[in-house]
């Protein structure tokens, strides 16, 4: 357990002894991260600690939105056809220094390269490769210190949000040169070095992270504290008693139960948001009579949506009717849900000539953001569905298993899961989700709809926002038309913060972020 | 008294063996890939899995993997995590300070209640002190964890604002911990109220930690006394014209120490099985929360080296309570 002292930190020490008017804010975090270069793993309690605080990306969401705003480039250019993706970078962008590597250039379009050009190369990149940016960077040129041209297999519009993603974050080529030259290129994942608004100070493992700010950050008036420290702490109820006693500014994940009493105390204050995620029932829409739309449709009429919204998610939640939340841009306001109607949804059973229906329904064994309790849903449903004389077997393995076995394209019965959106696109939803390809894999329902699919495509190829989002709009018609699932609820997120904490913003894609964020005095 | 030290080393191989074997085993009988788990919702490509168990070593015989294993370990190499990428054997002893700080302040607060409770209690057999401390024993021992701890950070923490909530010691402190030990480093830092800091943050994981083997300990001291205060030569003693305190304190209760060591060093795996649940409450940055969090994320290497380097400690200890029991009682090293 060794952790330097460095002279920034000492005087922080002191400093806030003395009463001197440092600003130090401290996050709660609920749990470690798994290291400090960000593209090597893809949980967000990584990310929090890494890619949002030392890092920056060529592009970045406009925090509290979706986004996509100038980051280490000032611009970028689509071409005509879609197929290369021009960016202009920034210049004058510090890179930080550690004990053990002091910068001698600024940012670079060398960093971009090497940054992007290691991911495409052996490794553990995990989400690099699950967004597919391996096949569809074809190559990546440097136009001269300040361009760098990306070459495209075929237009992608969302690659541009991919950009602003955790695994883009840019890294110091000079650094991982110098960490690879003294035979320590694990430093690059221990001691991070990056462009971002906060310095990387010391992880104590497991207890505390500590940064300070960023004097020579590009972003002018950023950050707005002095020093960011993550006191790690897994327990929510504990992280609770620590933000009322004022040993920390900013908790994330409170228990729903504690709602409550949290917005009632005058030294904390409350915020919430609808969050980027979908919680489903996916039927198997190869398996009769779940192939017939009828039948699913009938189904979704006699699921009481309001009732697992206040049971399960103890009303934290809103209910779905779309298969994309509606913090993305192109979500129907207009769609109208089926109602909860059992009378109607026994006759359309009947009309079709279905009789002692028995359905599986799979339950999740753990606790994900868009279903807190998938055991107690599946017994609401099991209760809704025998209103309509359709018998219930709820069924549910071990979370691995659950994965991989409902995905296989006979599997027997509807699964309960979702989905957290990784960049704030609709693609990210609507193709991942439901597209044909998907089919045997991240596509549960085992849906392949040719209109649907064809629209989605089409999609892609666009670069203008306002033509895609027309036919993701179409798109969802077809969905909730064809009812390949039943869209339950997109959960709310809450974030209780002392009454102290400014210009929070509630990241709708699930990260925390603390740049523009200051403590009244 | 070599000799009986010598046949006591000689089952800590046989044992370590079957320990090594167990923690091999026991992460792969628990059902889920550890690479499907690792990449969740969003999968992984069939290609991309089989590289993984090629780079993990999954795609080996399992007996081969056990081998390797075991070779490692015969080289002091307990392999890396798959989740940091680093050594196992320094990951543990990052961590294992903290967890035995906490242990240490919590053996020394059971030992020094529980004996004098359970005294008090055999001397006072069947009266009110009895009743009511055995009673209280009976509650901490049944007590969950978790309950027990979070009562006590409403309480003290956040009604009476006493004590810190979580953590080792102050935010604001930052120093150099040569030593892994919170109290021993704050203490050398020289900087203002650090050591008071640390000793504020130890007293309520330390009481919930301590809370199971103070039950133990007091009920166990208590029969031992009740076994040793019927005998003859207490008769005599007190017959002798001694004063009940040197009956009770000294030739009572130096026999009734036997079995109240033994039991002292098998709550060592108490301790440690207790750390798990108080170190998560109290966000204690030891190897309990260490291993809970291994065991989700299916980290391999972490799970079989932490349980086998826990197992050591759990047979290192025992031995010493072993050979200490010899020295106590001359009947146990001649059989």
């Amino acid at each position: 357990m060794k952790f330097r002292t460095t002279l920034a930190a000492s005087a922080l020490a002191l400093g806030l002894a003395g009463g001197a008017s440092a600003q130090t804010l401290v996050y709660c975090s609920e749990g470690s991260p798994e290291g400090f270069d960000a593209a090597l793993y893809t949980s967000g309690t990584t990310f929090d600690a890494s890619s949002k605080t030392v890092y920056n990306r060529l592009v970045e969401f406009d925090t509290g939105t979706t986004n996509v705003v100038p980051g280490l480039a000032e611009s970028w250019d689509v071409s005509e056809d879609g197929l290369t993706v021009t960016f202009k970078l920034r210049e004058g962008v510090k890179f930080h220094s550690n004990d053990m590597f002091t910068p001698s250039r600024d940012f670079n379009a060398d960093d971009v390269i090497y940054t992007f050009e290691r991911q495409r190369g052996e490794g553990s990149w995990e989400y690099f490769n699950g967004m597919s940016m391996h096949e569809l960077i074809g190559s990546i040129e440097k136009v001269d210190d300040l361009t760098v041209q990306f070459n495209l297999t075929r237009a992608e519009a969302p690659i541009i949000a991919n950009m602003a993603m955790d695994f883009a974050s840019i890294v110091s080529k000079e650094y991982a040169d110098a960490m690879e030259a003294a035979g320590t290129p694990e430093m690059l994942n221990q001691k991070p070095v990056g462009t971002g608004p906060f310095v990387f100070q010391d992880y104590q493992t497991d207890a505390v992270i500590r940064y300070t700010k960023n004097a020579e950050y590009w972003d002018e008036g950023l950050p707005k504290v002095d020093n960011l420290v993550f006191a790690i702490t897994p327990d929510a109820s504990v992280r609770l008693q620590r933000l009322q006693a004022g040993e920390c500014h900013v908790m994330p994940y409170p228990n729903p139960a504690d709602v409550d009493s949290i917005k009632s105390n005058d030294d904390l204050k409350m915020l919430e948001q609808e969050g980027l995620n979908v919680g489903y029932l996916a039927y198997n829409t190869q398996v009769a009579p779940f192939d017939n739309p009828k039948v699913r449709k009938a189904l979704n009429m006699a699921i009481d949506k309001q009732a697992i919204i206040d049971v399960v998610f103890q009303g934290a939640a809103k209910i779905a009717k779309n298969p994309i939340p509606p913090t993305i841009w192109s979500y129907d306001e207009d769609t109208v849900d089926d109602a909860h109607d059992p009378e109607a949804a026994k006759a359309m059973l009947a009309e079709e000539g279905v009789e002692d229906l028995t359905l599986k329904i799979w339950a999740m064994p753990v606790q994900r953001p868009y279903n807190p309790n998938a055991r107690r849903m599946a017994e609401l449903m099991q209760e809704d569905f025998s209103e309509i004389g359709v018998n219930v077997e709820i069924v549910s393995y071990e979370w691995g298993e659950y994965l991989e076995r409902s995905k296989e394209m006979d599997r027997d019965g509807a699964v309960l899961l979702g989905w957290t959106g990784d960049n704030g696109d609709p693609d990210n939803f609507l193709a991942v989700l439901l597209g044909c390809d998907g089919v045997g894999g991240s596509n549960r329902a085992q849906w392949c709809n040719e209109d649907f699919d064809k629209v989605v495509q089409e999609a892609k190829t666009k670069s203008s926002q306002d033509e895609r989002a027309a036919l993701y709009k179409e798109a969802q018609a077809i969905f909730k038309d064809q009812a390949p699932w039943a869209t339950i609820a997109h959960s709310i997120v809450f974030m209780p913060v002392r009454a102290e904490v400014e210009g929070y913003k509630i990241d709708p894609l699930g990260g925390h972020w603390f740049w523009d964020v200051s403590l009244a005095q | 008294m070599l000799k009986f030290a010598l046949s006591r080393l000689g089952t800590f191989i046989p044992t370590f063996i079957g320990v090594a074997l167990i923690s091999f085993a026991f992460i792969r009988v628990l059902p889920g890939d550890p690479i499907i788990v690792m990449a969740g919702e969003r999968g992984v490509s069939p290609e991309r899995y089989e590289e993984l168990r090629q780079q993990y070593g999954f795609d080996q015989p399992i007996w081969v993997q056990f081998w390797d294993y075991m070779t490692g370990i015969l080289q002091g190499d307990l392999g890396q995590s798959f989740v940091t990428n680093r050594p196992v054997w320094d990951e543990f002893f990052t961590l294992f300070p903290a967890t035995l700080e906490l242990s240490l302040c919590a053996i020394i607060i059971a030992t020094a209640i529980g004996i004098p409770a359970g005294v008090i209690a055999a001397v006072n057999r069947g009266k009110f002190f009895d009743r009511a401390l055995m009673s209280t024993a009976l509650i901490g021992y049944s007590m969950p964890i978790f309950w027990w701890a979070l009562l006590l950070i409403i309480v003290f923490s956040g009604n009476l604002g006493w004590t810190p909530v979580s953590g080792r010691i102050g935010l604001l402190y930052f120093f150099d911990t040569p030593t892994g030990f919170m109290l021993i480093d704050s203490a050398m830092s020289g900087q203002d109220g650090a050591f008071g800091s640390a000793v504020r943050h130890l007293i309520l994981p330390s009481i919930v930690l301590a809370t199971v083997p103070l039950a133990v300990i007091a009920r166990q001291t208590r029969s031992a006394m009740l076994e040793v205060l019927s005998e003859d030569y207490i008769r005599t003693a007190k017959a002798k014209g001694l004063s009940t305190a040197r009956v009770n304190g000294v030739h009572a209760l130096r026999n009734a120490l036997i079995p109240v060591i033994t039991v002292i060093g098998l709550s060592v795996g108490t301790l440690l099985a207790g750390a798990i649940l108080t170190e998560t409450i109290f966000s204690w940055p030891g190897i309990g929360k260490w291993m809970v969090d291994s065991i989700s994320r299916r980290d391999y290497p972490v799970v079989q080296g932490g349980l086998l380097l826990i197992a050591v400690i759990v047979m290192i200890v025992n031995l010493i309570v072993d050979i200490l029991y010899g020295l106590i009682n001359p009947k146990i090293r001649k059989r």
